[in-house]
Parts: C-alpha cells; structure tokens; sequence
C-alpha cells in the first residue's frame, strides 16, 4: 500500500476530480460533526434553563417563609 | 424467563446511567475507524480504472447510505414497540433516530450529486433510485415535524410512530431500485450472497468506512436520545438530582 499521488499538489487536484471529492468529504465531515455537537448543546441549554427554574424556585420559597415569619406574629397578637 | 430486563430496558433513567460509561468507547472507536478509512479512500486506495480519482467519494456515499435505511428500520421498529408495549423510551430513541436518519440521507443524496456530476454529467437525474432515496428523507423530515406537531407528547410520539411505519414500504424499493427500472446507478457493489464486485484493496478501506459509520450512528443515537430523555425526564427526581451537581468538563 502506498499514497497514490506524487505530491500534494496532485493529490488536491485529483486529476481534475478534486472539487467534487473534497466538496463530498467536506459536507460530510461537516454533518457529522454537527450531529455530535447538537444534543450536547442540547443539553447545555438545558442545565441552563434547570438553573434558572431552581433560582426562581429557591427565590419563592424565601419569599413565602418571609411573609409566613411576617404575619405569624400578627396572628399570635 | 424473566422479563425483568426488558422492563428495565424501557426505563430512561436505566438507560442513562448505563450508557454514560459507554459514549467515551464508542466516540473514540467511530473516530478512529473514520480517520484512518477517509485517508485510506482519500489516498491509499488505488485509482479507478474507469472513473479515476470521483470514485473516491464511494468511501462516503456508501456508508451513509447503508445507515440511512438501516437508521430508518430502527426508527421504525422502535415505533412499533412504543406503540405495541407503550414503552416511553422506544419512542425517545425514534425520535433521536430521525435527524440522524435525515443527515445520513442528506449526506448520500449531496454525495451522490456530487459524484454524479463528473461520472454522468448531471447533478440529479429523476430515476428510481435516487428518487426513492429523496423520499426517504422527506420521510424522515416528515417523522419529525409531526413528533413536534402536538401540543401533547404522546399525541407526537403515537402520530410520528405511525407514519414511520408506514414509511418503511419505500425500503425496499431502493434496495430494488436499481434492479426493477433502468437506471444510470451502478448495481450493489457489496453483496451478501455473492461475491462482492470490487477489488480487496478498494474493498478494506471500504468496509473501514461502514464499521466507523455504524459505531458513529451508534454513539450519535445514544447521545442524541441521552438529551431528549433529560428533555422528557425534566420533572422527575433522578434528573433534578443530576442537574443540580456542577457539570464535570465531559459532560459527553
């Protein structure tokens, strides 16, 4: 086995071939790597909106236990 | 016998947790096999006596479309266990299973275009084939759309399950195609009952390229369904726990 072309330019060129071989290669990497990427970014977003739901949640519950201390001792009046 | 795991198997969070250990495996495998076939095709592979150097894109073309109808009977076939056993995974993963499929396709279609240019002299012609192939991807842009479709989940999952089974007649007929019609694409090269028409040498880095596209489908379904399940499982307890812990640096 051993490389078919004399030099690098030639293996580019592919004998008038190379634009639509690397076109082919070219998109296809491309693809590929967006299939990687999409569910990882995916899941970015969604420990972004996770964390954004907890603050808002932990928020509330402060808020409620702040209006609960502020009207227990009215009730106990 | 006990159907305990087949029960398990339905479970996400089971899902989950199992395969975690498997990406980093996979992945790494799938690139390996990929890298050193595409150099390989690129390459090392001898010249072809008739097409010259445009054979090159075979390397690509094949593969994805081996995986394109393979992606497509998985997508189907997991719609009918979710519709059959109302299993909730099976139809996460068909979900997962239809972008890939439609990549896979895009990725045949625009390579066989591509190769089509220089081998007949035209991008795109209308033969039984390729068209059958394009419908394949409508298809899967269709399974989509339509798992999207509803404002109700199950609704989603029970419509696109649906159509993908119905879908599955078009299989073979491009596995056919190039059998029943005239046509200007070139018969299966690979064959399991037969010899294969095609030279060891051009043959190796060939079957390269479908192993790495299998194991890549494989990594790519199993990450894509990881986050839908996330996605879906968003309420439940052992996903609330997950998410709380800072994410570690490969989250992959």
């Amino acid at each position: 086995m051993q490389f078919q072309f004399e030099n690098f330019a030639s293996f580019l060129t592919m004998n008038g071939h190379g634009p639509y071989v690397w076109a082919a290669y070219g998109v296809a990497v491309m693809v590929l790597v967006a299939l990687v990427v999409a569910p990882l970014l995916r899941q970015k977003k969604l420990r972004k909106e996770f964390s954004r739901q907890l603050r808002q949640e932990e928020a509330r519950h402060r808020a409620a236990a702040q209006r609960k201390a502020q009207s227990e001792p009215a009730a106990t009046a | 016998m006990s159907w305990q795991w087949f029960h398990r198997l339905g479970s996400p969070r089971w899902f989950y947790q199992k395969t975690s250990g498997w990406l980093p495996w996979l992945g790494a495998a799938s690139l390996l096999l990929l890298a050193v076939g595409m150099a390989w095709g690129l390459g090392f592979a001898p010249q072809d006596s008739k097409q010259g150097n445009s054979y090159r894109i075979i390397y690509i073309h094949v593969p994805a479309a081996f995986l394109a109808l393979a992606g497509y009977y998985i997508m189907a076939i997991c719609g009918a266990v979710g519709l059959i056993w109302k299993m909730k995974l099976s139809f996460v993963v068909m979900r997962a299973a239809a972008p890939i499929g439609a990549a896979l396709t895009f990725i045949a279609l625009f390579t066989g275009a591509v190769w089509g240019k220089p081998t007949w002299g035209a991008y795109w012609v209308w033969d039984a084939r390729i068209t059958s192939m394009l419908i394949l991807f409508f298809l899967y842009l269709g399974v989509m759309a339509l798992s999207g479709a509803f404002a109700r989940e199950q609704s989603g999952d029970k419509a696109s399950a649906l159509l993908a089974l119905v879908g599955t007649v078009n299989i073979p007929i491009i596995y056919k195609s190039v059998d029943w019609w005239f046509t200007l694409h070139q018969p299966a090269t690979l064959k399991l009952t037969q010899a294969s028409t095609i030279d060891p040498s051009m043959f190796y880095p060939l079957i390269t390229m479908i192993a790495g596209f299998y194991l890549f489908y494989a990594w790519v379904l199993i990450l894509h369904t990881r986050s839908l399940v996330l996605q879906r499982e968003w309420r439940t307890q052992w996903v609330r726990e997950l998410l709380e812990k800072p994410a570690p640096a490969a989250r992959a």
